[in-house]
Order: C-alpha cells, then structure tokens, then sequence
C-alpha cells in the first residue's frame, strides 16, 4: 500500500523498483514486530553508537537562555545518521541484501553507511557530487579507508540530488542484490516512515533527558532541515505536546518548505524547489548537507496542518553561530546544525531544546576559506 | 508485422526527425518532454533532456512541437513520454486535455506505476522484476499496447538483448491480452531482430537520439535498417 502523509508521499518511481519496495515495506513491518530485531539494533545502538547521547546545557551562546542540545554530534561517526544506517543496515540483512548503495552530500551519511557496511562485511557503494567531495574531503578519505568506493557524480548540480539520483539508478540496475540506504526521510514510500521511526530515538531520549534535567518540557524546539531525518526524529518526541513550539530551520538558498511549491522529485510527492513547470530548480546552501531542493513528505505535512513552524537561515547567520558556539562552549558544530542555533538564539522562550545533528570537523576547511 | 516505436527528444527540429523516422518504417512515434531528474534514464536520454531544458522547452513549448508533429504525421501514433513532476506542475487532467488537443494518442508517465492514478490513460510500463499480478493489473489498465522494460536497469543501449526478456514476454503473454512492445537496451538490428522475434515489437530510444543527432537522413536510415530487421 502506497504509505501518504497528507497528500505529500507516494511512490513516484520506475515500475521496476514496485516490487522492491513492496519487498521492503513488508520486510520492515515484519521487522517492527519483532523482538529480536528491535533487540539487535538497541545492542548495536548502545554498545557500538554510544546511545543514549547526552543533553548539554549550555549558557554562554545566548545569555539569557538555557538552551540544551542534543548532542547527536557525540555519536560514533560524528552524526546522526548512524542511527538510521544501522537500522537499515540490520533490516538490509533480514532481507539478504548484500550490497548496499546510499548516497551522500555532507559525506555523514556516506561515512555511517561505509562504517555499517564495514561492521558488517556488506560491500558499500556511495554517490557523491564532485562539489560535495570538494568542499567535504576529509569524508570522502573516510569512506575510503572504511572500504566503501564513492562514484563522482559530475553531472548537474554535483551535489546531492544528482548523487541521490544516481544512487537511484543504480538500485533499478541491481536491485536483486542490493539495497538502498537512503540517508534522509525522502524518496518512495516506505523510506520516509522507516527513516522517521529509525531517527525518532532522538526525540524520545531528549524528552526523557530534558524532563529528568528541569523537571518541565522545553517551550521550543528547534531542528535544521535539509532532507529532514534529524528533525523528523527530534520532532517526533514532542509532536503531543501542544504546548512545545516546533521549528525546523532551512538554508536559506534551499527552502524547500519555505520557497518551494509542491512537487515530485526521488520518488516521493512533496515541497520541492521547482520552476512553474515542474522542473526542479538548484539550491544553494554553504552546507553541503542541507544543499537539496526537496525535503521529506511529511515535513510538508506537518507545514501544512501548521504543527511545525518552517523558517529559513542564511550562510552568514550559521558561520556567526559556528563560530560563537565553538568560542563560548567548545564545541564545534557541524555547518547543518549552526542554521538552527542561529533561530534558537533569538527564539521567543526560556529553555529551548535544539538538534546539535552533528559535528563539525568535516567544515573546517569550508570556513576557514570563507 | 512487427511494431517499431522509435523515441525522439522534444526539441524544435523534432517534427521533421519525427517524419523521417516514419519514412524509415517507424509506426509509433515517442516524444520525450523532458524532465530535470529523470530516474529512469540513463546518459543519453537525460543529456539530451538537459540541452532540450537549456533550449527551453518546457511543458507549453512541448506541447507546440507535438502539434507540429502531428500536422507533419496525421496517421502516426504520437506518445509523449515524461515525468510526474511535469504533470502535477501542469494539473493532471489538463495535461491529459491538452496532449489530446495536440494529437496525442496516449502518454507514458515513466514514474507513475501501475495501479496509482487509475483515471490517467496511458501505455503502462512492466519490468523482469514485475511480479504476475502486477503485470495482469498494468495489462488491465494499459492504453492499447504494454512496454515491456526487457532490463532491470535505466535507459541505453546494452551489448546484447536481455536475457530477462523471454521469461517476460512468456508471463506477459499468459496475463495479458494486448500487444508486447520490448524496449530498453535495444540499439542494433540484430539486437532487434532479436527482441521482435518474442516480442510483438520494439521500442527504440537512446541510439535513436545519438543517430538524430546526424539530421533527418542518418535517423531515416538507422530506422529503415531497424525496420529491415524486423
């Protein structure tokens, strides 16, 4: 059944992925049920990820408020994609798949693929635009000393659509033998549900954490969103509690909720940053991880029934909070996160909870050339 | 006699390509509207999408090259072939509308799979890894003909025929009722030959752009050997 977030979602693709996708959707609801599953994947989460990741208080970024991050930064591979690729590295398995495809801007999830795939013995091929290797290259050496080979993509915008695309085209061409690893909650049905349910781990520890620390819920949170998993998993915590104000936070050359129409683009209905016929139009962001023109189906969703508040960042406000969060706190943000702690700073509300998505080594080189 | 379907990219030069294809021995004529993302292509389609899309042809110059088409081939069936995300873009229906008001005889919407959009008519697409009940379903909804896709794989031209494609067009042939037209990977007489000799016949896309790309006597050629094959 074709899974839909509103009218957002679907399975916009090729006749010849239906039945693998059919094939997955079974083999995940199967995998939901079962005990042994959920028991394997908490084991690697805690004795391999280092889950539960800690809440941070921190006061000197912005005085005034306490602002707890998640510190998803603190996961093994710097990110918060490992909890999504271990998830499907497990459910990859159950299906015997032995060969996994994923595609990566950032170069995070590249990298959590290449280290599940390494963990476990899968061959690894990941997609990436020759601009993303450029300004992301200490990941790229990553993947490669994780033994995964990353295919240039040259075409395009050499960035993540394109690189998502190809990984597409791939999986129709193998799709017996493999498995795509999807980084983000886009593409067909059931990926942004799997994606979502494989991240929602985030946003149930940060309610426990931030409940036990104040004794009370935060009055906002605030998450980046490029495709979205990390604030699909953060907001999902909190979804029920009318009270706690939600904001997702977009490059500001890549507002695919904000600027964007509706739209299909990697499978799925949703926001897409598109030209009045269709055609999908370049983003631009300083942050190769939230360079995408579309987001994930239920983003758009929740947009419209007005639950999360989707606003925008430009590259200057995140450099100034990449910036400050390492001089006030030492800690070092990945550039996707900086978008949301450049809102939380000057966001209306005391305790405010935001998504620290990742770590920012793979930057370095990105802001000092600025 | 077995059907040639011979794809070309809308551009302005289409409807006299479009003409010489059929003076070649095409019987059905594929028009591509392109689409910035196409996840079913492979090089040589989305490279001659990209320049269609850089010379501006959008869905409303599209649907001016398929009307020139037609007043050039009043007898051909003309399919146009694109993407979802030009249809919601455009509204589904008026699309439908407006492709019929252009001389359209059907469409195919390569990313909108059987069983989804049910009222939309169009040539429905089925694949080696198509399971039988969605092949009877794609059958049931199809627009007079089904396009068999002979790979698991995009666009192209392949070294040899498929060897999926006879299992297909055998299971094909048990749960439907209509014409089998094979394509994918088929760019060469002999590989032609071969596909028509199980198929009912054969759909030529990605060496049927690189050919166009010589004028309307290197295509009329290539089709005319395609056609001696057959």
């Amino acid at each position: 059944m074709t899974t839909t977030f509103g009218a957002y979602g679907g399975r916009y693709v090729p006749e010849t992925l239906i039945p693998a996708l059919d094939e997955l959707t079974a083999g995940w609801e199967a995998a939901k049920e079962d005990d042994a599953f959920h028991a394997e994947l908490n084991h690697l989460l805690t004795s391999y990820a280092g889950r539960p990741t800690p809440l941070t208080l921190i006061e000197r970024f912005a005085p005034g408020k306490s602002i707890y991050l998640k510190r998803e930064d603190l996961l093994h591979t710097g990110a918060h994609k490992l909890n999504n690729a271990l998830g499907q590295a497990v459910l990859a398995r159950r299906l015997g798949k032995h060969r996994i495809v994923a595609e990566t801007g950032a170069g995070q999830h590249g990298v959590a693929t290449a280290t599940v795939c390494a963990r476990f013995g899968l061959e690894c091929v990941v997609y990436m635009g020759e601009e993303d290797m450029r300004r992301q290259q200490p990941n790229v050496e990553r993947m490669g000393l994780l033994g995964a080979e990353v295919r240039p993509v040259d075409f395009g915008t050499k960035t993540l659509k394109e690189a998502t695309s190809e990984a597409i085209r791939d999986w129709i061409t193998n799709v017996d033998t493999t498995h795509y690893l999807i980084g983000s909650c886009v593409g067909p049905a059931p990926y942004p549900e799997i994606v979502r349910d494989l991240q929602r781990v985030i946003g149930n520890e940060a309610r426990e954490q931030i409940l036990a620390a104040e004794g009370r819920l935060p009055e906002a949170v605030v998450a980046c969103v490029g495709g979205g998993s990390n604030a699909i998993g953060l907001f999902y915590g909190f979804l029920e509690d009318a009270d706690v104000k939600i904001v997702g936070v977009e490059a500001a050359g890549a507002a695919s909720l904000g600027t964007g129409r509706t739209g299909v683009l990697h499978g799925a209905l949703s926001s897409v940053l598109a030209d009045e016929d269709g055609q999908i139009t370049d983003a631009h962001s300083i942050s190769a991880g939230l360079d995408y023109p579309g987001v994930g189906p239920e983003h758009a969703y929740l947009r419209d029934i007005g639950r999360v508040e989707y606003v925008g960042a430009t590259d200057a406000e995140a450099l100034a909070s990449f910036r400050d969060l390492a001089r006030t706190e030492g800690i070092i943000p990945a550039l996707e996160p900086s978008h949301a702690l450049a809102r939380a700073r000057e966001i209306k509300g005391e305790l405010i909870l935001v998504g620290l998505s990742g770590r920012g080594d793979k930057d370095l080189a990105e802001v000092l050339r600025q | 006699m077995k059907t040639l379907v011979i794809y070309v990219m809308a551009e302005p030069e289409t409807p006299e390509l479009a003409r010489a294809a059929v003076e070649g021995g095409a019987d059905i004529i594929e028009i591509g509207f392109p689409f910035s993302d196409p996840l079913a292509d492979g090089p040589v389609v989305r490279r001659a999408g990209e320049r269609a899309l850089a010379r501006g042809m959008r869905t409303r110059q599209c649907l001016d090259v398929l009307a020139r088409t037609r007043e050039l081939l009043p007898d051909t069936a003309l399919v146009p072939m694109t993407y979802a995300s030009i249809l919601e873009a455009y509204g589904w229906e008026r699309f439908a509308t407006d492709v019929e008001a252009a001389g359209g005889t059907s469409m195919i919407v390569v990313d909108v799979p059987a069983g989804d959009r049910p009222d939309l008519r169009r040539v429905q697409l089925v694949a080696p890894t198509s399971t039988d009940e969605r092949i009877a379903l794609a059958g049931a909804q199809t627009d007079g003909w089904l396009y068999l896709v002979t790979v698991a794989g995009t666009t192209g031209a392949r070294g040899e025929v498929s060897p999926a494609l006879p299992g297909l067009v055998e299971r094909a042939r048990r749960l439907v009722d209509v014409p089998l037209y094979a394509g994918f990977g088929i760019s060469t007489p002999e590989h032609a030959q071969a596909a028509a000799s199980l198929a009912d016949g054969i759909v030529v896309g990605s060496r049927a752009l690189q050919e166009a790309e010589g004028g309307p006597d290197a295509l009329r050629e290539y089709v005319a050997s395609l056609r001696a094959a057959i």
